[in-house]
C-alpha cells in the first residue's frame, strides 16, 4: 500500500495540478459552501420574479403612491418624516451584516468566544429589523387601514382645489402627483349632519382628520363621500385639464400596491426570520463547541453568513423598489 | 476494511489500483449508516444508485397513469359516437350516461384529464423520471465520485418528488375532480374557484404539488452542479467529461435558474386565490357580476410561467440528448463527432432557452415588435440544434453499428428530433403562428420533439444502463419489438395531427360536432386513437421486460459488456456503496477513444502513450 501511495505522489509531481483538472475544488470552496451559493442564486431568481411582477404591475398602473408620503410615519407619534424609520431599520440590517463578517473572521481565528459574541449581535440586528417591520406593518394595517386587497393611498392626477365643508371651493390645493390617504371615519349615529360638517370645518390639511366621526356610512355629505367601509373621499373642483369645473372625488389607489408591499416585504421578512432561526441554532452549536471539534471548523458560520449577506442584499433591492423609486 | 485487501483481477482493476488514488473512503464508511439495513438500503437510501432507481420506477408509474389518461380522452375524441359506459366502474360519475344508455366522458373531466396528462408527463415523467434518474445514476459514476456531494439532500430531493406526486395523485379523487385549466394553469381559470369545477380544491392541490416539486428539483439540481464541479476525480477535466454529464450539468443549471421563477408565479397565484389579491386578475365579470379584482395582469402570469416553461422543454430534452450522444458513440464504435461542438451547442441552447419564452405568447396580445425579438432568437436555436443533429449523423457515418435496442432508440431519437424540430421553425414565426396557434399542429410539434424524443432518450438510457443498475440485461428481442412498435406508432399518432392542425382544428376541444368543416377528420381522429392504444400496448411490453429482467434477465458476466470507455464500467458488476471497492480511478484521457490506433476502445483510465494526443483537447 505504501508503494501505491508513492506512485500517486510521483504522479502528482509530474503533472502540475490545475484548478479544473479534477480531484480538486475549482473555486477553492467546499461542496457545502458551493451549494449555499447555488441556493442563493436560485433564490435571487425567486426575488427577481417578484420584483419583475412589481415593476410590471406598477408601470401598467396609471398612478402609484409616492413613497415619501406613504412611509412618513415613525414610532412615538412622529409624522411627516419621510423614510426616517425605514432608514433606521435598513441601517440595523446592514450593520448586522458587518457583525456577521466579524463573526466569520473570528471563526477563521478559531475564537469561540468571538464567534458567539458577534453572532449574538447579528441575531439582535435581525430581531431588531423584524421588530421594526412588525411596527411598520402594524401601522399600515391598523392605523392607515391598508391591506392586501385595499390601498387607501391614492394619487391625484388633476389640478384643482378641495371643496370646503360648506360645499364651495376652498383654499386647499389639489396637485397632480400628490399622494393622499383616505382616512377612516368613526361611526356615531347620534350626530346630526350639521354637527358632522361642523367638525370638519377649520382644518387646513390632512392632519387631524383621522378622528372625525360621521353619522352614517355610504353617505354623501356634499363636500365628501363616506363609503361603505367608512373611508372618507374628499371632493375637489378640477381647475385645469380637459374638464375644468368638474367636481371629482378622491378614490382608492392601485390595489396592487398593498398586495405587492405585503407580499414582497413579507417574503423578505420570512427570509430574515428563518435566517435568525438558523443563526440561533448555529450560535448555540458554536457556543457548545460543536464546530471547534470539526475538521472544517467554523464553516457553518461562513455558510449562514453567505445567506445573511444575501438577505441584506435583497433588502437593498426591495428598499429601492418600494421606498426610493 | 483497508484498501489493500482488494485483489485486482481485471486490467481495469489493476489500472485503478496502480494509478487511482486512495481517499480512505472505505475506512470511514464501511458498515456505516448508509446501507446497514433494509430501510436505509432500499427506502430512505442515500445512495445515488438506489435514488436513481426510485426516480425511474416512480417516473414509470406516472408514465402509465399519464398514458392511460391520454387513452381515455383519445377514446372520447376518436369515437364520440361509441359508448364509454364500460369505463364507468373505474371513472364513476365522470362517465355520463344519457337516456339511451350511451355513456360519454364528462366534459369537465375531459379537461381534467388533458390537464393532468400534461402536468404529469412534463414534470413527473420527463423532468423527474428522466433527469432525476440518469443524473443520479450517472453523475457520480461517470465523474468518478463516491456519491453525490450531499447524499442527504439527494435523498430529500426524491422524497419531495414522491410527496408532490402523492398530493397530485390524491387530487385525482376529489369529488370536484383534479385541476382542469390546462397544464399551463393560466388565470383566470387557475385563480377563480368558480371558473370551473377543478379550479377549487383541485387547483389548490395542483399548486401545492408543484411547489413541492420545485423544492425537489432545486435540491437535486444544486447537488448535481456541485458534484460535477467539486467531485470530479483526478484527471477528469471539464473537457474529459462524457457528454451525458455535460447535459445533466447544464440541465441542472437551467432548472436552478428557471424553477424559482415558477415558484414566484405560483406564490402570487396562491395570494390571488386565498387572500383575494389581484396580481393576475383585472375587470373580471362572472354572470354579469363584476368581481372585486382590478389592476392585475393575466399576461404577467404567462411571462412568469413561460420563463420557466420554455427552459423546461430543454430541461427535458438536454438529458435525452446527452444520453443519445453517449449511446450512439458506444454503439457505432466511433468517437462522437465534434465533441466540443456538442458541448458548445448545449451551452448555446441553454443560454438561448432563457430569451425565447414569449414565443408561447404570440397570440396573448404581446406587442408585435417584442414578438420580433423572440422570433429571431427562437429561430437561432435551430443553429445549435442542427449542429447536434449533424454531429449525431456524422457519428453514425461509417460506424460499425450494433443495432441493439438502446442504439435503435438513440437513432429513433435523432429522427424524432429532426421531425419535431422542423415544425418548430414554423411555429417560431409569429406570422405563421397566427394560423397554427393552439391547433393540433402545436400538439404534434411538441409531442414529437419533447415528448416522444425525450422518451426515446429515456428508453435508450434504460436499455443501455440497465446492466449497471441491476446487473442483468433486458431482453433484446422484446426491446426491438418495443422500439419498432413505438417508432412507427408514434409517427402514426402525431403525423396526421399536422394535417388536422394545418386545417385549423383547435386543440383542447371536447367535440367538433358543430364544425361542419372538421367533420371529414373524424376518420383520421379514429386512426390516431387506435395508434395511441397500440403504442401504449408496446409500452406495456417494455414494462414487462423491465421488471422481468430485474429478476430473470440475462446475467452480466463482465464488468464492461459494451466495450465502453467511461468510468461507470470500471466499477464491479454489483456496484456497492462508494462505487469502487478500493481506490478511485484517475482519468487519463477523454471518453471517446473508439477505434483509435487499431484498438476497439481505450478506457478513460488507460494512460496516454508517449506523445499520444488526447482527443478532447
Amino acid at each position: 500500500m505504501a508503494e501505491h501511495d508513492t506512485t500517486v505522489m510521483e504522479h502528482d509531481v509530474h503533472h502540475e495540478q490545475g484548478a479544473w483538472d479534477g480531484g480538486t475544488e475549482p473555486f477553492k470552496a467546499s461542496y457545502g459552501k458551493l451549494m449555499m451559493w447555488y441556493f442563493l442564486l436560485s433564490d435571487a431568481f425567486t426575488f427577481s420574479g417578484f420584483l419583475i411582477a412589481y415593476g410590471s404591475l406598477r408601470f401598467s398602473s396609471p398612478t402609484w403612491p409616492v413613497p415619501d408620503f406613504v412611509f412618513s410615519t415613525a414610532p412615538f407619534g412622529l409624522h411627516g418624516a419621510p423614510l426616517i424609520f425605514v432608514t433606521f431599520m435598513s441601517f440595523l440590517l446592514i450593520i448586522s451584516s458587518v457583525t456577521m463578517v466579524r463573526a466569520v473572521q473570528e471563526g477563521h481565528r478559531e475564537n469561540k468566544r468571538g464567534v458567539v459574541f458577534w453572532m449574538l449581535l447579528t441575531v439582535l440586528g435581525g430581531i431588531g429589523f423584524l421588530g421594526c417591520q412588525a411596527w411598520e406593518w402594524n401601522n399600515l394595517i391598523a392605523t392607515e387601514h391598508m391591506s392586501v386587497t385595499r390601498n387607501p393611498f391614492g394619487t391625484h392626477t388633476e389640478e384643482g382645489v378641495y371643496l370646503g365643508p360648506d360645499g364651495k371651493a376652498g383654499e386647499e390645493a389639489v396637485e397632480p402627483g400628490k399622494t393622499y390617504l383616505l382616512h377612516k371615519a368613526d361611526l356615531d349615529p347620534s350626530l346630526t349632519d350639521t354637527e358632522v360638517i361642523a367638525s370638519f370645518s377649520g382644518h387646513g390639511d390632512d392632519e387631524g382628520h383621522a378622528s372625525h366621526a360621521v353619522n352614517a356610512y355610504d353617505k354623501d355629505y356634499g363636500f365628501m363621500y363616506v363609503d361603505e367601509g367608512g373611508f372618507i373621499h374628499r371632493k375637489f373642483v378640477v381647475k385645469e385639464g380637459e374638464n375644468p369645473g368638474e367636481i371629482m372625488m378622491e378614490d382608492y389607489g392601485p390595489k396592487a400596491f398593498g398586495a405587492l408591499f405585503f407580499g414582497i416585504t413579507g417574503f423578505h421578512g420570512f427570509h430574515v426570520l428563518s435566517g435568525v432561526a438558523f443563526l440561533l441554532i448555529i450560535l448555540i452549536n458554536a457556543g457548545s463547541g460543536v464546530y471547534a471539534a470539526r475538521k472544517n471548523g467554523y464553516e457553518m458560520v461562513e455558510k449562514i453568513g453567505l445567506y445573511w449577506h444575501f438577505v441584506d442584499l435583497v433588502w437593498v433591492f426591495v428598499f429601492l423598489a418600494f421606498y426610493l423609486l | 476494511m483497508a484498501t489493500a485487501v482488494i485483489q485486482p483481477n481485471t486490467v481495469e482493476e489493476k489500472l485503478i489500483d496502480e494509478l487511482g488514488y486512495d481517499d480512505h473512503f472505505h475506512e470511514h464508511h464501511d458498515g456505516d449508516k448508509y446501507q446497514s439495513n433494509f430501510i436505509t438500503t432500499y427506502v430512505f437510501s442515500q445512495d445515488h444508485k438506489i435514488i436513481a432507481k426510485q426516480f425511474l420506477i416512480t417516473g414509470m408509474f406516472w408514465a402509465v397513469i399519464g398514458g392511460l389518461m391520454s387513452l381515455v380522452f383519445r377514446l372520447q375524441l376518436g369515437f364520440p359516437e361509441e359508448s364509454l359506459a364500460w369505463l364507468q366502474p373505474v371513472l364513476g360519475k365522470w362517465i355520463e350516461i344519457n337516456g339511451e344508455g350511451m355513456g360519454s366522458l364528462s366534459q369537465e373531466f375531459y379537461y381534467a384529464l388533458v390537464t393532468m396528462h400534461g402536468t404529469i408527463l412534463v414534470f413527473f415523467v420527463l423532468t423527474a423520471g428522466l433527469s432525476g434518474t440518469f443524473s443520479n445514476l450517472l453523475i457520480p459514476l461517470m465523474v468518478g465520485a463516491r456519491d453525490m456531494a450531499s447524499p442527504l439532500l439527494n435523498m430529500m430531493s426524491y422524497w419531495f418528488f414522491l410527496l408532490a406526486g402523492l398530493v397530485m395523485f390524491f387530487s385525482l379523487f376529489l369529488s370536484t375532480g383534479p385541476f382542469s385549466g390546462g397544464w399551463t394553469a393560466y388565470p383566470p381559470l387557475s385563480i377563480l374557484p368558480e371558473a370551473s369545477a377543478g379550479s377549487g380544491a383541485g387547483m389548490t392541490m395542483w399548486t401545492l404539488s408543484l411547489v413541492l416539486f420545485v423544492v425537489s428539483v432545486l435540491l437535486g439540481g444544486i447537488n448535481y452542479i456541485t458534484t460535477v464541479l467539486n467531485l470530479r476525480t483526478k484527471g477528469m477535466t471539464m473537457w474529459r467529461m462524457p457528454l451525458p454529464i455535460w447535459a445533466f450539468f447544464i440541465t441542472a443549471i437551467i432548472g436552478l435558474l428557471s424553477f424559482p421563477v415558477l415558484a414566484s408565479a405560483f406564490f402570487l397565484v396562491m395570494c390571488d386565490r386565498e387572500l383575494g389579491t389581484s396580481f393576475y386578475l383585472s375587470e373580471i365579470f362572472i354572470g354579469g357580476q363584476a368581481l372585486d379584482h382590478v389592476g392585475g395582469s393575466p399576461v404577467l402570469y404567462q411571462h412568469l410561467f413561460w420563463f420557466l416553461g420554455h427552459p423546461e422543454v430543454y430541461i427535458i430534452i438536454l438529458p435525452a440528448m446527452g444520453i443519445v450522444s453517449e449511446v450512439l458513440s458506444v454503439n457505432a464504435r466511433k468517437p462522437i463527432f465534434g465533441y466540443k461542438a456538442m458541448v458548445y451547442s448545449i451551452l448555446a441552447i441553454a443560454f438561448l432557452s432563457f430569451i425565447v419564452w414569449a414565443h408561447h405568447m404570440f397570440m396573448s396580445g404581446v406587442n408585435p415588435f417584442i414578438s420580433n425579438f423572440f422570433v429571431i432568437f427562437t429561430l437561432i436555436i435551430a443553429v445549435p440544434s442542427a449542429v447536434k443533429v449533424f454531429n449525431w449523423i456524422a457519428t453514425l457515418y461509417g460506424g460499425n453499428i450494433r443495432f441493439n435496442p438502446a442504439m435503435l432508440f438513440a437513432i429513433g431519437f435523432v429522427s424524432m428530433f429532426i421531425s419535431g424540430g422542423l415544425t418548430g421553425i414554423f411555429l417560431g414565426n409569429s406570422a405563421i403562428d397566427i394560423q397554427m396557434h393552439d391547433t393540433y399542429f402545436v400538439v404534434a410539434h411538441f409531442h414529437i420533439v419533447m415528448g416522444v424524443a425525450a422518451f426515446f432518450g429515456m428508453f435508450a438510457g434504460v436499455y443501455h444502463w440497465f446492466p449497471k443498475m441491476y446487473g442483468r440485461f433486458m431482453n433484446d428481442t422484446l426491446g426491438k419489438i418495443h422500439f419498432w412498435g413505438t417508432m412507427v406508432g408514434a409517427y402514426a399518432i402525431f403525423w396526421p395531427m399536422h394535417y388536422i392542425g394545418m386545417a385549423g382544428v383547435p386543440r383542447r376541444y371536447y367535440s367538433f360536432d358543430i364544425f361542419q368543416t372538421f367533420s371529414h377528420f373524424a376518420e383520421m381522429n379514429k386512426f390516431i386513437t387506435v395508434a395511441a392504444i397500440l403504442v401504449f400496448a408496446f409500452q406495456v411490453l417494455f414494462i414487462i421486460n423491465f421488471f422481468y429482467s430485474i429478476w430473470r434477465g440475462k446475467k452480466m458476466t463482465t464488468q464492461n459488456p459494451y466495450g465502453a470507455t467511461t468510468l461507470e464500467w470500471t466499477t464491479p458488476i454489483k456496484t456497492g456503496h462508494g462505487n469502487w471497492p478500493g481506490k478511485i480511478p484517475a482519468v487519463q484521457r477523454w471518453p471517446y477513444d473508439y477505434g483509435k490506433d487499431g484498438q476497439d476502445f481505450i478506457p478513460q483510465i488507460m494512460p496516454l502513450k508517449e506523445g499520444e494526443h488526447d482527443g478532447g483537447h
